[in-house]
């Protein structure tokens, strides 16, 4: 391009696009300039005055961060002057700010430690009395020590613009500046904890985590969070078999920094006290603590005598086993012949791909959300039920200026910044939808987001309307749980003749049913009495209450293997602990096979993948990607989905909020601590 | 009413209606060439205001001494946004009180500098800030407001020329920083008094992001007359790159302090002695504060100087805001200094590391030195710490702090030791002295 | 809540005076002239004006703490500020300061027991020509004495 400006940084001549901050050009050209306050995504402040340079001709040393590189200007990062500079905005800075690096939570990842180390000066000509303010609680999840703040405003900003929250303020002034929670002495938010790992120093700390261990006692293993769809991938800082923390410091995975508190915080429910630990067997009418041997010989002998009798045996999967997990208990339904499998449908996945027949490229991901110039939201809340992808949307609009359309049945949190927003009752959104036509016409590529309550005739009479505006447009089917994608794709759903899950439930004739990782009878009752209930979970859930036995199953934490969002995208479990006497659900479907001499082929993770990309539609997907932590597309060749016709009836969403989270947002402490658990939809 | 009896060596032009009776009233305002000018303005085309006052050399009279002119020039004038017109009377650098006196005796001419102002870019709306402590000259504001609408000097179609202007107060509430014009935008708009990165400048995004002029209330003052008299005529009475005249705050050890007019380039020691009536009981004259607390002092034997940006520049001070504090031998200069400090400290806005840490520590050092604890390397730790500020904060508030700082230790060191040398330490102080 | 109606109609202008979809500008002066009335910026107060600006009261925390003429809690029927600023300081502004909280017994931004007074030393009130000087809530006393000083606590005193 010959529009790039010429510059000279470090005597190095450099070139970048007009408009390019130095702090940024210096950066793609290796050369850090330090700062606190500028922060990528977020607006600039210019407050710390870390970032100074020197430019030649200019009186006083400028500000890196709000400086747009010129042509044939000549900047130096690292002159005397300029480490001069830091390193009396650092003496400055710690004349206030506790010494006491040894007990605080930052103390080994702290920016500040890190800044002083480099430019710092190692004698302190500070002789005064500091100022001081007491530590605050503002919620179970957030801590505040304003003697530590250096007051670089990351927090007010990531909870303004990146969460569309707001919760954060600065009251009082000057050197008594202080950050403030939105209630005055309490917060009131989402408790994403944003505003802690943000935070450069100590001054916002973790209930969870403050106080627990130095940082470098930790492995950090990431993984993808087990609860919503969003498949954010988070770091699990962990030790002696413990999960301390989750974040995604290192900005990894689709997500990059984000994480809403789920995905922080919520691993806990890993410890609850209720975790079944062993299995359990109905013994005179109570169930019994057992041995897994005996457990499993139970489960396989029974099976065997009912596949022999040509008895029925439903299955219903789970929406947060693996898609190897997935896959392979399909491969167990059909090597004992039952068609009876299913899964808890949260969206109309089936309809979409049937709709979309013959359409390649027509899904969107989460960074499409970033991207393109238009989105349009029907039927979810989305900031709730998907705060990730919501995240997404807002962070679009704020640095794209891209435009929002949104048909609710209430008031959601992206009407703040949507282009038109209407209100509309489940059902009838479609005919809201139209009356876009001539706002979405115009707005550039569009990519649509779907909740539950668009499925079946509705959603087709969607993409049908999409299409025929004419602006090329993609598609998020918003599915509730962690792995909802995977198991529709790896065939959790009735074979020819088989029943529904439902169907099974109400069936009076089933002779057993096998429920993994789902809790059915939650809302519902089973109508064969008799029939033989095996339950694979972590916790007791009302339908493991009915089982006749109980496998007490790992968390996705505990395991490796892929999950797929609700995006489509495939990305790759890591295991982070074990927890004593739970087995992951593949090495139990492996164990009652064994048992009941299934050869169901092999039963680990890495070959069961290869056989997923080589046999499931749309699998096929690099493995490089998969294996270095990234997140693979699915390439789903539409038309002729299985199971497409019947789907729309099944489908049911989780109606989870930001604080719920099925059966483990039940045994999150975390989540039931917030006082804004369990939430609502739709509400202001 | 707030005004000093007129003195042969002022030249009336900004306070040349003060003591006639009412003369806050619109009637006054009218008998006395009121509205005149803009009526005249109002057939001059945008440029020729706007060359007229770039053609008086008038320069901005807030302290910064910015070419009003060219200022006004930077306006997109073809922006299709609304402009507005603010007028910057958050008057709070310690030393001055000249805006307050202007507006208490004659509201109406600040009415006409502001409509002239937005003749000149096409502004139908503007401010005018006030600092809060100056609760009753936004009473006389208000009225004055009033009677220019009823008498159709404001609103719609102002005196059948086609022209809208609507004009309203504004009350500060408390922070020097709002004098700074960007903090004080903030501050219109309903938030904190931090300033703004800059570019964007206020003349392309200011008030409500809309393209804006802004001035101290001085500056709209002298408008009128350059429309009325000619922009030579008014540059004239000052000195080459300082059109006119300008008020002078006199203040501290002379016998008559006072508020006067003078032209650009009044020499400071006839402003001592003759204005100010000479040194307050007639001690020897040890420095001068020239133009507010934010000026570099000038010891007494550098005050045989005139009055005009470029010659304080030479001496390495400023002519600031025209808030001249006279300082006689008597003068305890730590308790001057640390009285500086607090100051500058109890105002800064906290947005940036420098300023905010800075203060903080050199009025607790100050605060210490001036109870004679400390050591010879406390007083230069003072000088260091000020020059370590000065530059690098986000606006100029830590310069103002770091200027008269630095200035009082290259000059008055002696008084420092001195205070250092006068005190016993307690055993037990002397290990951090 | 509840205004006079002739604050009420000073509200009602001052919002009139901002662009439109500008009401957050009403902010500090909706502030200044509620609080003359209520006396200081009560939580009812701040959430009453914050809805009347369309602001959160978190933004009118954050000004409430900047601004230091808005005050979070009550002060005195008068409240007495003295400058002590460099202008009045060479003139005897410290001076009239301890002898205020002196007579008062009372220091800076504290009331007296029976909420008459309180004190506050501020920054230059933009008297300097006219030092030492103090306000009483918002009027100008100038070029003030020792004897000055005294009268005037005095006769706060009486009328509080």
């Amino acid at each position: 391009m010959s529009d790039l400006v010429k510059f000279t940084l470090d005597g190095r001549e450099l070139q970048a696009a007009p408009g390019t901050l130095v702090i940024d050009a210096a950066k793609k050209a290796g050369i850090e300039i330090p700062a606190f306050c500028y922060y990528e995504g977020l607006s600039l402040q210019a407050a710390c005055r870390m970032c100074l340079v020197e430019v030649k001709g200019a009186p006083k040393l400028l500000a890196a961060c709000t400086l747009p590189v010129a042509e044939n200007m000549v900047i130096e990062t690292e002159s005397p002057t300029v480490v001069d500079a830091r390193k009396f905005t650092l003496e400055f800075l710690l004349t206030n700010h506790p010494l006491d690096c040894p007990v605080c939570d930052k103390g080994g990842e702290c920016e500040l430690q890190d800044m002083v180390f480099r430019y710092g000066a190692g004698e302190s000509r500070f002789t005064e009395i500091k100022h001081h303010v007491d530590e605050k609680q503002w919620s179970p999840v957030v801590f505040f020590d304003a003697p530590r703040c250096i007051l670089c405003y990351r927090c007010v900003r990531i909870c303004d613009e990146g969460m569309g929250v707001k919760a954060l303020g600065v009251t009082n002034r000057g050197a008594y500046s202080e950050i403030t929670p939105n209630m005055g002495s309490h917060l009131e938010c989402d408790e994403c904890g944003a505003c802690i790992d943000i935070c450069p120093v100590g001054a916002l700390t973790s209930g969870i985590y403050r106080y627990q261990t130095r940082p470098w006692e930790m492995d950090h293993v990431g993984t993808i969070c087990t609860h919503c769809g969003d498949g954010c991938k988070t770091t699990l800082g962990v030790r002696n078999n413990e999960i301390i923390r989750g974040n995604n410091r290192d900005r990894s995975g689709i997500n990059g920094e984000f994480l809403c508190i789920k995905g922080r915080y919520a691993f806990d429910f890993i410890n609850h006290p209720d975790r079944l630990q062993s299995p359990l067997m109905r013994v005179n009418g109570k169930l019994e603590e057992v041995s897994w041997s005996k457990a499993l010989v139970a489960v396989a002998q029974k099976f065997s005598e009912i596949k022999a009798a040509s008895g029925k045996i439903g299955i219903i999967g789970s929406n947060r086993t693996s898609n190897e997990e997935n896959f392979y208990l399909r491969k167990f339904a059909q090597a004992i012949g039952t068609p009876h499998l299913d899964h808890r449908r949260t969206g109309d996945i089936a309809t979409l791909l049937d709709a979309l027949s013959g359409r390649a490229d027509a899904l969107a991901t989460a960074e499409d959300l970033y991207t393109a110039q238009s989105v349009l939201v029907v039927g979810a809340d989305l900031a709730q039920q998907h705060p990730f992808l919501a995240f997404q949307m807002r962070a679009n609009w704020r640095h794209h200026q891209s435009r929002t359309f949104v048909v609710t049945q209430g008031p959601v949190r992206e009407d703040a910044f949507a282009t038109r927003n209407l209100r509309a009752e489940p059902g009838q959104e479609i005919d809201a939808v139209t009356t876009l036509a001539d706002d979405l016409k115009s707005s550039g590529d569009l990519i649509v987001v779907f909740g539950d309550s668009i499925r079946g005739d509705s959603l087709r009479k969607l993409v049908s309307f999409i299409a025929s505006l004419g602006v090329p447009a993609k598609y998020i089917c918003l599915l509730d749980y962690s792995n909802s994608r995977g198991a529709f794709d790896m065939g959790l759903i009735p074979g020819d003749g088989g029943m529904s899950a439902p169907e099974m439930l109400a069936a009076s004739d089933l002779d057993a049913l096998w429920v993994v990782g789902a809790n059915p009878l939650a809302d519902a009752a089973l109508a064969s009495q008799n029939a033989f209930v095996v339950v694979q979970d972590l916790f007791l859930t009302e339908t493991a209450q009915r089982a006749d036995i109980v496998l007490p199953a790992a968390s996705a934490y505990e395991k490796t293997g892929t999950v797929t969002n609700t995006c489509g995208q495939v990305q790759r479990l890591s295991k982070a602990l074990n927890v004593m006497g739970a087995k992951p659900d593949l090495d139990i479907f492996h164990l009652i096979a064994r048992g009941m001499r299934l050869d169901l082929g092999p039963a680990q993770p890495d070959k069961i993948f290869s056989e997923i990309r080589a046999t499931v539609k749309g699998y096929d997907i690099p493995l490089p990607v998969i294996a270095t932590g990234g997140a693979a597309l699915t390439n789903p060749v539409n038309g002729n989905v299985p199971h497409a016709a019947a789907s729309a009836a099944l489908v049911r969403g989780s109606r989870d909020t930001l604080f719920t989270s099925g059966t483990l947002g039940r045994y999150s402490p975390i989540l039931s601590k917030v006082m804004e658990a369990p939430g609502g939809l739709y509400r202001k | 009413m707030l005004f000093n009896p007129p003195h042969p060596a002022e030249t009336k032009v900004l306070t040349r209606r003060f003591g006639l009776p009412n003369s806050e009233s619109i009637d006054t305002y009218l008998a006395n060439d009121g509205y005149k000018a803009f009526l005249k303005a109002r057939e001059m085309s945008q440029e020729q205001i706007i060359e007229e006052v770039k053609l008086s050399s008038l320069r901005g009279r807030g302290g910064a001494g910015f070419p009003t002119g060219m200022k006004w020039s930077f306006v997109p004038r073809t922006s299709p946004k609304p402009k507005y017109i603010v007028v910057n009377a958050d008057e709070s650098e310690p030393g001055t009180c000249k805006d307050r006196v202007l507006m208490e005796n004659d509201p109406h001419g600040l009415i006409e500098g502001v409509l002239i102002a937005a003749l000149s870019i096409g502004a139908h709306r503007g401010w005018v800030y006030i600092r809060g402590e100056y609760r009753y000259l936004i009473d006389i504001m208000d009225r004055a407001i009033e009677e220019a609408y009823k008498h159709g000097y404001l609103g719609k179609n102002i005196r059948g020329t086609g022209f809208d202007f609507d004009f309203s107060t504004h009350t500060g509430a408390g922070a020097y920083e709002c004098g700074e014009e960007s903090a004080l935008l903030e501050s219109l708009e309903g938030k904190r008094g931090i300033p703004r990165i800059r570019p964007p400048f206020p003349a392309v995004s200011g008030a409500f992001q809309c393209p804006t002029i802004l001035n101290n209330v001085e500056t709209y003052y002298a408008v009128p007359p350059i429309i009325l008299n000619g922009g030579k005529w008014y540059a004239d009475l000052g000195v080459p790159k300082a059109g006119g005249t300008r008020m002078l705050c006199l203040s501290g050890h002379v016998n008559t302090p006072g508020v006067y007019e003078i032209p650009l380039g009044f020499p400071m020691m006839r402003a001592i002695n003759e204005l100010g009536g000479g040194m307050l009981n007639g001690n020897k004259l040890k420095a001068v504060v020239p133009g507010g607390s934010s000026c570099p002092l000038l010891r007494a034997e550098e005050c045989d100087i005139n009055m005009d940006y470029d010659s304080l520049a030479k001496v390495k001070s400023m002519l600031g805001s025209g808030g001249m504090v006279v300082l006689d031998e008597t003068t305890d200069m730590v308790k001057f200094a640390l009285r500086i400090m607090r100051f500058y400290q109890h105002e800064s806005c906290g947005w940036c590391i420098p300023c905010r840490e800075g203060t903080l520590w050199l009025k607790k050092l100050l605060t210490r030195l001036d109870a004679g604890v400390g050591s010879s390397s406390d007083i230069s730790l003072v000088g260091e710490l000020a020059k370590n500020m000065f530059g690098r904060t986000f606006c100029p508030l830590g310069d103002a702090a770091a200027m008269p700082t630095m200035s009082i230790i290259e000059k008055f060191r002696d008084e420092f030791e001195a205070r250092l040398a006068g005190v016993t330490l307690p055993p037990e102080l002397v290990s951090i002295a | 809540m509840t205004f006079s109606p002739q604050l009420e109609a000073r509200l009602e202008k001052l919002l009139r005076s901002y662009p439109e979809g500008r009401q957050r500008a009403a902010l500090i002066p909706m502030l200044m002239y509620a609080q003359d009335e209520a006396g200081y910026i009560s939580k009812e107060l701040a959430q009453e004006v914050a809805r009347r600006c369309g602001v959160t009261t978190l933004q009118v925390d954050e000004v409430v703490g900047y601004y230091t003429m808005l005050r979070a809690r009550p002060m005195g029927r008068t409240h007495l500020q003295i400058c002590t600023n460099i202008s009045c300081l060479l003139v005897g502004g410290d001076k009239l300061w301890e002898q205020a909280c002196h007579k008062l017994g009372i220091g800076h931004n504290e009331v007296t027991p029976d909420g008459a007074i309180s004190l506050e030393e501020v920054e230059c009130i933009g008297a300097c020509s006219w030092a030492p000087a103090l306000q009483t809530n918002f009027d100008f006393h100038h070029k003030v004495t020792p004897e000055k000083l005294d009268q005037l606590i005095d006769a706060l005193r009486k009328v509080n």
